[in-house]
């Protein structure tokens, strides 16, 4: 029997349930299945027209139907579907009574382009201002949209669906949300604030502004044909990252308290790591001191040094930057072992899922821990020569992985990394 | 429920620096004078019919010294660097590198302000028959700044004031509102009272004077019309005004604070936040009464500060819970600064803080006399944040011994 406490007497936070959702599909199953076949859930977007757009694929969830569309609705829908998934694993509490506060990353919220439109034509004139907008935003007629577009509104929706304890935590750290979340929970076992958490990123943002937004910061591939060769981490040919929904749902338990209700673990949440990086809004330090910083904050909580780390599953974006940045710390923390540690990408499939990354990756981390396979970064048939990472390319591999580290960096200097192991340390 | 109270073992934490940029002026000395003059600073005309407490101007180039930084933030995330840099200011901690890379943010955000005209642009446009299959997509491309996008981002506040003043700890975003105001100060506390952390920066920003926010309260008719009134006087013709504020605090470990001659202007005990289902009437009242039953024993002379929004059915709620505790003088901080949502709760704990570091409660204002005159010194300040919709947090601040 494994003690209940980690090397630092903390207490050991344990996974007991998971959920996941991605353009692959709905499901561990499924996303599973394709994740190690090396297909690719990019297409091209049907969604809205696209039409004077520099980038014209994405990986969207078109599977999932939401009336009134909206992306925050999108997004709840999606977090409750692989919260539903997570639950049923976990069997943990009653229905509608989950015994433990709810964490959830997810995307900022604001009035979107179909509700400001219709607001528009309610006007019913040729020429108005935005003061003839706001004249009859009131009356009662729209007031759905106000609950619906309140910041707090999809975790709000969750902690009453599935009666999770106390005021839930809405949280953006940008492209680290998904492990932020993860690592909120983490704290809160550690603390002893609660026996269980549950832990939820989600992100169905493919939406015209959003695609713009990111094009006019130059960070979307354009390579849109055809669209499952879009996204090339680690190629030398590679143009940026494309787009992509999802979502992630993690039961988090106290190894105590899963083994005291008989509960299957399916992996352990080892360690977290989070170090801020001032440097600039979208770039990190040249340096990279803050990315080696918090990997080796990572290792430190984990009580694990970068021997026994191995397997990576990178943040990998497919941006010329981050992809030569995360190359460059990562061998910075972990010296001549670099070179042995196989690495991969999972946005080469699913795309980068942005809010839900972290927590899709952590599922497909632990995924990998169960299967001791490690899934394809594909598009890799040009590699960069800078990057010497033995990265997992195009095909599946199977290996002996006890410990994965996945990592999640995002604008405005968020850095984010998750150890997971196989069993408790 | 959550909470978050000093367990026996866990380090005390002191609010070691304050920093407000208000409606009614900038630092500590110009709102406690605003709030002795029982001044309020309402503009009634700029936004008609609806009212806004409008930024006090400041001189931004004093916290953001570089031009270049202020241009890559729109006003929301300014006033919140601001109020950041003057709260580091106010704990002596401003330029200290030690203590600057490893401290850690919990920052309250909603999301940045949109380019009204080019809303505006591509609705009469369309409006006026432009209805090709692409003609949205040309339009963003072509109008929105390459750069607006970061200063809309929610976690672009907390990456800001890391830029500007060389954060390097961890920094986490919360969103949803009032609460995420309280959760925010929630987590940082237990962070620190557990040994997690040994000093958090934690707050948030708000500009109220922003005409897409006005659309999306007035889908729920929150927004106050017409005429100003106090918070408590509005039961009849409810609504929040919009203010605009950055609020910021630097939560320390006593330990920490003492080892470098850092003076508290008070401590923080507890925070405890929960989520009624305001399904029927009484709901939110009730789970007010259970977090002010979580809070610790209090046994000194007590005020309450409040985050009543003037939003019904919300505040009359907060009416009801309040008349179970008439005894204890109350301040509505809405009626002075507007309701500048994530905001509210940071603003409370500072008004808390500085309260009980100036040995009085602020003098009332209030024509329904829901808001009593307190004598003497109060040692303990129950903060309370009940948002316009959803979300109840409550903190003790105490006056340490």
């Amino acid at each position: 029997m494994t003690a209940p406490r980690d090397k630092l007497g903390r207490p050991v936070v344990v996974v007991t349930g998971m959920g996941i959702m991605t353009s692959l599909g709905n499901g561990k199953a499924d996303n599973w299945a394709k994740l190690v076949a090396g297909e690719s859930g990019i297409r091209t977007i049907t969604r809205f027209p696209v039409d004077g757009l520099r980038t014209t694929m994405a990986g969207t969830v078109d599977f999932v139907s939401v009336d009134p569309f909206s992306s925050t609705g999108l997004s709840e829908r999606m977090a409750e579907l692989v919260t539903e998934e997570a639950l049923a694993q976990a069997g943990i509490g009653a229905k509608a009574d989950f015994p433990g506060p709810l964490f959830l990353a997810v995307a900022p919220v604001e009035v979107e382009w179909p509700q400001r439109r219709e607001l528009g034509r309610a006007v019913g004139a040729q020429d108005f201002t935005y003061d003839d907008l706001l004249r009859i935003s009131g009356g009662g007629k729209y007031s759905a949209y106000h609950h619906r577009f309140m910041f707090g509104s999809v975790a709000a929706h969750l902690a009453e669906t599935f009666g999770t304890k106390g005021s839930p935590i809405s949280l953006s750290t940008a492209c680290a949300s998904g492990a932020t979340s993860i690592q909120l929970g983490v704290e809160a076992i550690r603390r002893g604030e609660t026996d269980a958490a549950l832990c939820v990123a989600t992100d169905g943002t493919v939406n015209p502004e959003a695609l713009v937004r990111f094009s006019l910061l130059s960070a979307l591939s354009t390579q849109n044909d055809p669209p499952q060769a879009a996204s090339r981490p680690f190629s030398k040919n590679r143009d940026g990252f494309v787009m992509a929904e999802g979502a992630g749902a993690l039961v988090l338990e106290s190894y105590e308290a899963a083994v005291a209700r008989g509960a299957k673990i399916l992996g352990v949440i080892a360690g977290c790591g989070e170090l801020t990086d001032s440097f600039h809004r979208t770039r990190s330090s040249p340096d990279g001191k803050p990315i080696i910083g918090c990997m080796n904050k990572t290792l430190a909580d984990a009580g694990m040094t970068p021997d026994q780390i191995d397997h990576i599953n990178a943040h990998g974006t497919a941006t010329p930057e981050n992809d030569k940045m995360e190359y460059n710390t990562t061998s910075a923390v972990f010296g001549d072992l670099i070179s042995k540690i196989p690495v991969t990408s999972n946005k080469s499939m699913v795309g980068h899922t942005i809010s839900a990354a972290g927590a899709v990756e952590a599922i497909f981390s632990l995924l990998t821990l169960e299967h001791q396979r490690i899934p394809p970064t594909i598009n890799y048939d040009n590699p960069d020569p800078t990057i010497l990472f033995d990265v997992v390319g195009n095909k599946a591999r199977d290996a002996r992985v006890t410990a994965v580290m996945s990592n999640s960096f995002g604008f405005g200097g968020q850095n984010a990394s998750l150890i997971l192991t196989r069993e408790p340390a | 429920m959550t909470d978050t109270a000093a367990k026996p073992g866990q380090t005390e934490v002191w609010i070691t620096g304050i920093g407000l940029a208000t409606s009614l002026g900038e630092g500590l000395d110009a709102n406690w004078a605003a709030l002795q003059e029982k001044r309020i600073n309402v503009d009634e005309k700029g936004f008609a019919p609806y009212i806004v407490h409008p930024l006090m101007p400041v001189t931004f180039d004093s916290q953001i010294p570089k031009k270049g930084d202020q241009r890559q933030m729109e006003a929301w995330q300014r006033i919140g660097v601001y109020a950041a840099g003057l709260a580091l200011d106010s704990a002596g901690i401003k330029g200290n590198k030690d203590i600057l890379s490893k401290i850690d943010m919990v920052v309250a955000a909603g999301g940045g302000e949109r380019d009204l005209n080019v809303d505006t642009g591509v609705l009469t446009a369309e409006a006026k028959g432009a209805n090709a299959p692409g003609f949205l997509n040309e339009r963003l491309m072509s109008d929105l700044r390459p750069t607006l996008f970061l200063a809309q981002l929610s976690n672009l506040l907390a990456g800001n004031i890391a830029i500007v003043n060389g954060l390097g700890g961890t920094s986490r975003t919360f969103m949803g509102e009032e609460v995420a105001g309280a959760d925010a100060a929630r987590i940082a506390l237990s962070r620190i009272a557990s040994g997690e952390s040994d000093i958090a920066l934690v707050g948030g920003s708000h500009n109220g004077e922003r005409k897409d926010l006005m659309v999306l309260y007035e889908f729920g008719d929150f927004n106050l019309k017409d005429k100003f009134a106090p918070v408590w006087a509005r039961k009849d013709h409810a609504g929040f005004a919009l203010g605009s504020a950055g609020a910021f605090l630097v939560l320390e470990s006593k330990a920490h604070a003492e080892a470098r001659g850092a003076k508290p202007y008070a401590k923080l005990s507890s925070v405890v936040t929960d989520l009624a289902r305001r399904k029927q009437s009484g709901d939110m009242e009730a789970t007010l009464e259970k977090l002010w039953a979580k809070l610790p024993k209090r046994e000194g002379k007590g005020a309450i500060i409040s985050g009543a929004t003037g939003a019904e059915p919300a505040t009359s709620e907060e009416r009801g819970f309040l008349k179970g505790h008439a005894d204890v003088p109350v301040r509505a901080t809405g009626t002075m600064f507007g309701h500048t949502m994530e905001t509210q709760f940071p603003l409370g704990l500072a008004l808390a803080a500085l309260s009980i570091s100036r040995g009085a409660l602020f003098p009332p204002n209030d024509s329904t006399g829901t808001e009593i005159e307190m004598q003497g010194a109060p040692t303990q300040i129950v903060v309370v944040g009940a948002g316009h919709w959803r979300g109840e947090g409550m903190a003790l601040v105490e006056a340490v011994k």
